[in-house]
């Protein structure tokens, strides 16, 4: 189950993320990524790995989980 | 097996204002500390029913076992006495008056995990709790029963710095802010190496459960809430600091323990300023670590005379502060919920302000790197709630008729060295 999943702690609120997949990232009032953590299908993985390689703070990842973190 | 009454509980034998019992009394008193081989010890705790005191509440024996597998005898153990929650005593209690059950349970927790160093992390505004320990360890150095080196480290006094990948963070040199997790500390903490952090009071029971078994111990409590718990009473109550009482005890009997309130009340904020206020009609019966998280043990009891919604407002803004200031969502949703929950105190705020702080509880939910914005959140929701009332009224008015100075301290600890 590959999902996405961001280090709160290094990201910067950049933005990025939710304009290249907002099927899966949306923004909060204050512009930090709020991550819908649910798998993601072969399609959207290409699209999601395009969004993990624009972070420019490496915050966001994708991972093989068969439960989310929380 | 029989145990002698007196020393069953932590607090059992020589009364607290005597100070630090001495090595030699409570060797008296519980006699020599146990030994098992091969982690054995981890199945008696983990009979016994015993959950962490220091504010999550999980199991003991499993951390102890995951760590245990990944020790080679090179694990840390953790003695976390940081007790930074505003309100909460217990802690220092126990290390003033019972340094050496503390001692004790650490040293079982270094034998059932391998370890091969321990370390009590004691805050820096805790001078008296660190001269207790630090004698302590001095003692059980000249009677050569110190198994594994036994250091301490003080903690900044901050909130978060209790949080366990903080105080890992804070002893490998650095800041005492949360980590990311995974790795947990069972697989990578304290210079690397496999680290089980406990709370002291959590310790402490261990070196009783070593000494009386698991089925005497889960005696003391309750079934889910086994052993005793030390809870410390707080605000309108007749007898406020810190009680031992029997797990699962409901919140009407801890306020009777504590002499019982000192005015009509209104609602009780349970488990500290991460837990939640209840209206005091729901709250009585409430059994503490069963029905309700016990938290880190602080209870404190609201009086009708008093104004829950400025009460709310200035935890909101202290936990605000405290925020490491490392994750977004806790930075600035929680610096913004603060300030509006603040207008609403102050009777500036509109409906929509009401309706912007729902929004955001749900929005920052989950999204911090440790629970501390989660906390705040639960604090918030439960406050808006029980004090619905008063809140509709300082919408509409501006402010009510109730006493607005707060009762709970908030306060502000920027000025401190982090």
């Amino acid at each position: 189950m590959i999902r996405l999943r961001v280090n709160p702690i290094r990201c910067d609120g950049f933005g990025m993320c939710a304009e290249l997949l907002p099927e899966r990232l949306t923004l909060d009032d204050w512009g930090y990524p709020i991550v819908d953590g649910r798998p993601l299908s072969p399609e959207l993985v290409a699209l999601a790995r395009r969004a993990v390689a624009a972070c420019p703070t490496a915050a966001l990842r994708l991972v093989d989980e068969a439960e989310p973190h929380r | 097996m029989i145990a002698p009454a007196e020393t069953l509980r932590l607090l059992d034998g020589p009364r607290p204002a005597d100070g630090p019992e001495s090595l030699q009394s409570h060797l008296a008193r519980l006699g020599p500390r146990p030994s098992h081989s091969g982690g054995a010890f981890i199945d008696v705790v983990d009979r016994a029913g015993l959950r962490g005191r220091g504010g999550a509440g999980f199991p003991t024996a499993t951390k102890w076992a995951a760590t245990r597998d990944r020790s080679r005898g090179n694990a840390i153990v953790v003695a976390n006495g940081a007790e930074t929650e505003p309100m909460s005593a217990k802690d220092r209690a126990l290390m003033t008056t019972r340094p050496h059950l503390v001692l004790d349970g650490l040293l079982l927790a270094a034998e059932a995990v391998a370890a091969k160093r321990a370390v009590v992390y004691i805050s820096r505004a805790h001078d008296d709790a660190a001269a207790a320990v630090t004698a302590a360890i001095d003692e059980r150095r000249a009677a050569r029963d110190l198994p594994v080196p036994v250091t301490l480290a003080r903690a900044p006094h901050r909130y978060v710095a209790g949080e366990e990948s903080a105080a890992i963070a804070h002893l490998n040199g650095g800041a005492a802010r949360p980590t990311m997790v995974p790795p947990r500390p069972f697989e990578r903490g304290v210079d690397g190496r496999p680290t089980v952090v406990n709370n002291v009071e959590t310790l402490a029971h261990a070196a009783l459960i070593a000494r009386h078994g698991p089925e005497v111990y889960q005696r003391l409590g309750a079934d889910g809430a086994t052993g005793t718990v030390l809870v410390t009473m707080a605000s309108a109550v007749h007898s406020a600091g810190v009680h031992e009482l029997p797990g699962g005890s409901t919140v009407a009997e801890a306020i009777s323990a504590a002499g019982g309130a000192t005015a009509s009340v209104a609602a009780v904020l349970v488990g500290g300023y991460f837990g939640r206020w209840v209206a005091a009609e729901d709250a009585w019966d409430l059994r503490l670590g069963i029905d309700v998280p016990l938290g880190a043990g602080v209870i404190a009891v609201f009086p009708h005379g008093r104004c829950g919604v400025t009460q709310t407002a200035a935890l909101m803004g202290f936990l605000a502060r405290e925020s490491a200031r490392q994750c977004g969502p806790c930075e600035h949703g929680l610096a913004a919920l603060a300030g509006t929950t603040a207008e609403l105190a102050a009777g500036r705020a509109k409906p929509r302000d009401a309706e912007r702080l729902n929004r955001w509880i749900e929005q920052i939910a989950g999204r911090g790197a440790c629970h501390h914005p989660d906390g705040a959140l639960a604090l918030l929701a439960s406050g808006l709630r029980v004090f619905a009332g008063d809140v509709s009224t300082h919408l509409r008015r501006g402010r009510c008729d109730r006493d607005p100075s707060p009762l709970l301290p908030a306060p502000d600890w920027t000025g401190r060295r982090g």
